[in-house]
């Protein structure tokens, strides 16, 4: 019935990408893998922890994960670390100066792109790193590539002297496939570290000489690449289109157009300009498909390669096959396609239908991810949305959503431990008409650790006037509930230290009694640490210290519920924003000055409340109450 | 070039009703019984109550992971309005199996949005084949809301182009090896999905 065997035997999985590029590593001999994490990428540590040979590790961010990297590449061990897109933003300047080194053993960086941004705060084009600092990259098109380009580009990586960039997309990461996998070998250098300070010592004279030399083997790259199977030309009979792929577009543009002449490219960096050509030479248009910037459009063109791009695909997200069919349709003068390739149901073939409508089910109301049911955050941001006057410089992270409803209360966000500088400028170049703002800035144990400590660190040497909330919940929330030094364990569960945020603040500036440590479920003390602060011209911090209801650290009570008879109405317990607490009808009253009133009637999902007793401090008449206490009553 | 038959399930639901796992039941059935299969996933911020779909494709060989609006042949809907919204996803001759538990949103809640009055009847009006039944409310009976997941996947067991005990043996499977106690009652979940669809 099948092309695939079935999965007898062990060497055939169900995997993602992710797990597949943290077996690829494992069986290419390395030894170390670090990482911050981040979506889509974070899994690929998570998997390698799996494996004792390797030693792993949650860095505090994705700069520090390449330096480990780095170091561990230059003691000998082939090594690598995994980041999502916007991670090497902040590594760059390890990889930039690198690059003019190269590396000991393999070195290998794996980033991912959110290509249609179902997480993050960018759509970013990694490929632009391997043309920047002159390496070479590789784009897995499934999880078995995934697999298999892990390992070459490690040897990539020992054959030309460089770090190797594989670039993932959430396609490949988190899109399970068949993988055949082997065994491990051991790669690691018999000669340890070596001393080259010629090499190694990254200083303008050593760059000076490093910098043709960098050249060199970039062209030599480039030579590589024209004849390297990772590149490939396949023939196809419908030679009207044949399309440029490099990643997850080759599926994409497979499954569209099974019969046209394509180039894959897995080794797309160096570019191969001639095999492109030899392409070129076999069709009668060719068109590039590429996620998601004009790359290897801009460069063909320069060479004077006839093709088409970006005139007429999208530049935004994924070039899925129902993308690329109406444009590759218009491009041949065809009919539009209404809906995609005649492949028969293969359940039960009935009289064709027109296409369902695609507006139908348009007007759903929009269902945003939301705070957890008794996230130790939603106190904050009820006291902060109470709370007038103010201009919130928010960061990233569960704590992010504050700015949605029922709280808004949030006024920027951009990058990681943006809040402190962000804070320190709005408050230093504030002009008259924000004279009396208050300056807040709200950021989690994991992105403060990240680079959130540095602002924090101006803002006190600058004799800078901001409130901190730091929120602390022993996790990193976002990315699924990952340990970290505030965790006090480490990758893997075990023991590690614990950071202790008070003396860490007070070590960088913050005055003693500026510090405050909160329950943020204890909303009047939250309320008045709050107040207080803010009118104090100095920096202060409040760290709250509940744990993230999602890791093992919070510990569920019986639910609550809401007394019928007592409950007024009032709403007050809807701006928790507890998902817990539910509607169950509205009504409009008439106050006795003729002014109209809103009331909402709630109640708590028994199956959802833990119990953690902040909406009963919002409610006036005391309706919310112990569940045994409403029975017994 | 031979017939590559494809079969295209989408999953839609909610943060923590067990999509994801229901996905990756029909996923392991499909390998089981000898398909090539995709199927993609979606962590990170799913966990917090929003929307989520998984994508599952199986055939002789499947290249492309997502399957294209129009192309599902099987919509699994954990919710209504969520089967509501992905309902166009569905080819015209396709089946919508739906869960008629609704799950308000906050921003329903905070009155910022509105329900949808009807959404069976607007899925109904596109014409599409479609089962409705409480599926929340069976699991519910059977004493854990967590059973939804093996409800729904019983229910669609008799669509799929491989025999439905090899989905149920899929599922009593992982609960044999960790946890016993859940075998019987997740089998009595399968059979009563299984029921209602009829
Ligand atoms: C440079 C960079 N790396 C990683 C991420 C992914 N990411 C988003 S928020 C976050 C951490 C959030 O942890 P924390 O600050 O403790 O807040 P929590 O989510 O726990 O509330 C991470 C890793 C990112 N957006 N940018
Ligand atoms: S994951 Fe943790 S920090 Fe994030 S919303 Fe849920 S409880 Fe809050
Ligand atoms: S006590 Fe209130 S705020 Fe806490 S989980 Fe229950 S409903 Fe939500
Ligand atoms: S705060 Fe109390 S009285 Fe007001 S709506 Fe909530 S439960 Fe009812």
């Amino acid at each position: 019935m099948s092309a695939v065997p079935p999965l007898a035997g062990s060497n055939r999985r169900f995997m993602s990408g992710n797990e597949a590029v943290a077996r690829g590593a494992w069986e290419a001999g390395c030894n170390l893998a670090a990482a911050y994490p981040g979506t889509p990428a974070t899994e690929i540590l998570e998997f390698a922890a799996h494996y004792p040979e390797m030693y792993t590790e949650w860095s505090v961010n994705e700069k520090v994960s390449l330096e480990v990297a780095i170091g561990a590449s230059l003691a000998g061990s082939r090594a690598l670390c995994a980041m999502k897109h916007v991670g090497l933003n902040v590594a760059s300047d390890a990889l930039m100066s690198q690059t003019l080194a190269g590396v000991g053993a393999g070195l290998v960086i794996a980033v991912a792109d959110d290509v249609g941004l179902s997480s993050s705060q960018n759509e970013q084009d990694s490929r632009f790193w391997g043309r920047f600092a002159h390496v070479p990259l590789l784009e897995p098109a499934d999880a078995q590539e995934a697999y298999e380009y892990t390992q070459r580009a490690f040897e990539l990586s020992e054959r030309f002297n460089t770090p190797v960039i594989l670039r993932l997309t959430t396609r490949i990461c988190h899109v399970k496939g068949v993988v055949s996998f082997g065994e491990r070998s051991e790669t690691s250098r018999a000669e340890g570290f070596v001393k080259d300070p010629g090499r190694l010592i990254m200083t303008p004279n050593v760059a000076r000489k490093r910098l043709p030399l960098m050249f060199e083997r970039e062209a030599e790259i480039q030579r590589h690449s024209e004849s390297s199977e990772l590149n490939q030309i396949m023939a196809g009979s419908d030679r009207r289109v044949g399309f440029i792929t490099s990643g997850p577009t080759y599926m994409h543009v497979r499954e569209a157009y099974p019969d046209a002449p394509l180039i894959k490219l897995g080794l797309s960096y160096p570019v191969p300009f001639d095999k492109i050509r030899e392409l070129a030479g076999q069709v009668d248009r060719l068109v590039v498909v590429e996620e998601v910037e004009p790359l290897l459009e801009t460069e063909l063109k320069a060479v004077g390669i006839e093709l088409l791009g970006k005139e007429i695909l999208p530049r935004l997200g994924e070039l899925s096959p129902n993308v690329l069919r109406p444009a590759i349709a218009r491009l041949l003068g065809e009919a539009v396609p209404e809906t995609a390739a005649p492949v028969k149901a293969p359940i039960e073939i009935k009289p064709p239908a027109p296409r369902i409508d695609p507006a139908t089910g348009a007007n759903v109301f929009p269902r945003p991810p939301t705070m957890c049911v008794a996230c130790p955050h939603l106190g904050i941001y009820y006291c902060l949305s109470k709370i007038r006057n103010t201009t919130i410089s928010g960061d990233i992270g569960c704590y992010t959503l504050g700015a949605g409803h029922p709280w808004n209360a949030l006024d920027t966000t951009i990058c990681m431990g943006a809040s402190m500088g962000i804070a320190h400028g709005l408050d230093k170049g504030r002009v008259e008409a924000d004279r009396d703002k208050k300056i807040i800035a709200v950021i989690g144990d994991s992105t403060f650790m990240h680079m959130g400590m540095q602002g924090l660190l101006d803002i006190t040497y600058n004799k800078g006037n901001v409130t901190i909330l730091l929120l602390d919940n022993r996790a990193v929330g976002m990315t699924g509930g990952q340990d970290n030094p505030a965790s006090g364990r480490d990758i893997h569960g075990n023991e590690a230290m614990k950071v202790d945020f008070r003396k860490l603040c007070e070590a960088l500036g913050v005055k003693p009694e500026r510090i405050h440590e909160v329950n943020p479920y204890e909303l009047p003390t939250l309320f008045t640490a709050l107040r207080n602060e803010v009118k104090i011209p100095e920096p202060s911090v409040i760290i709250t210290n509940q744990p993230c209801v999602l890791i093992d650290y919070y510990g569920a009570q019986p639910a609550l519920t809401v007394d019928d008879d007592k409950c007024t109405g009032c709403g007050n317990c809807l701006d928790i924003g507890c998902p817990a607490i539910l509607v169950t009808r509205r009504e409009t009253v008439v106050k006795p000055n003729g002014s109209e009133k809103e009331l909402a009637f709630v109640k708590i999902e028994s199956g959802a409340c833990t119990g953690c007793n902040l909406c009963p401090k919002t409610c006036g008449p005391d309706a919310i109450l112990p569940l045994a206490d409403y029975i017994r009553q | 070039m031979s017939e590559n038959k494809i079969t295209n399930i989408l999953v839609a639901g909610i943060g923590g009703q067990g999509v994801m796992t229901a996905a990756e039941i029909l996923s392991q059935t499909a390998l089981s019984q000898g398909f090539d299969v995709k199927k993609t996933e979606v962590a990170g911020m799913a966990q917090r109550g929003g929307v989520v779909t998984s994508h599952v494709r199986f055939g002789t060989r499947v290249l492309s992971p997502a399957i294209p609006p129009g192309e599902a042949d099987i919509l699994v809907g954990f919710e209504p309005a969520e089967a509501l919204r992905w309902i166009s996803h569905l080819r015209p001759c396709g089946v919508a199996m739906i869960n008629t538990t609704r799950q308000e949103p906050p921003v329903v809640s905070l009155g910022l949005y509105d329900y949808p009055q009807d959404p069976i009847s607007e899925i109904a009006a596109t014409g599409v084949e479609y089962h409705a039944f409480d599926a929340g409310a069976i699991a519910r009976e059977l004493g854990n809301f967590k059973l939804v997941n093996t409800v729904m996947l019983g229910a669609i067991s008799e669509l799929l182009p491989f025999p439905a005990e090899a989905l149920k043996n899929e599922i009593l499977d992982r609960f044999r090896g960790r946890k016993p106690t859940l075998v019987e009652i997740n089998e009595k979940a399968f059979e009563l999905g299984r029921q209602a669809s009829l």
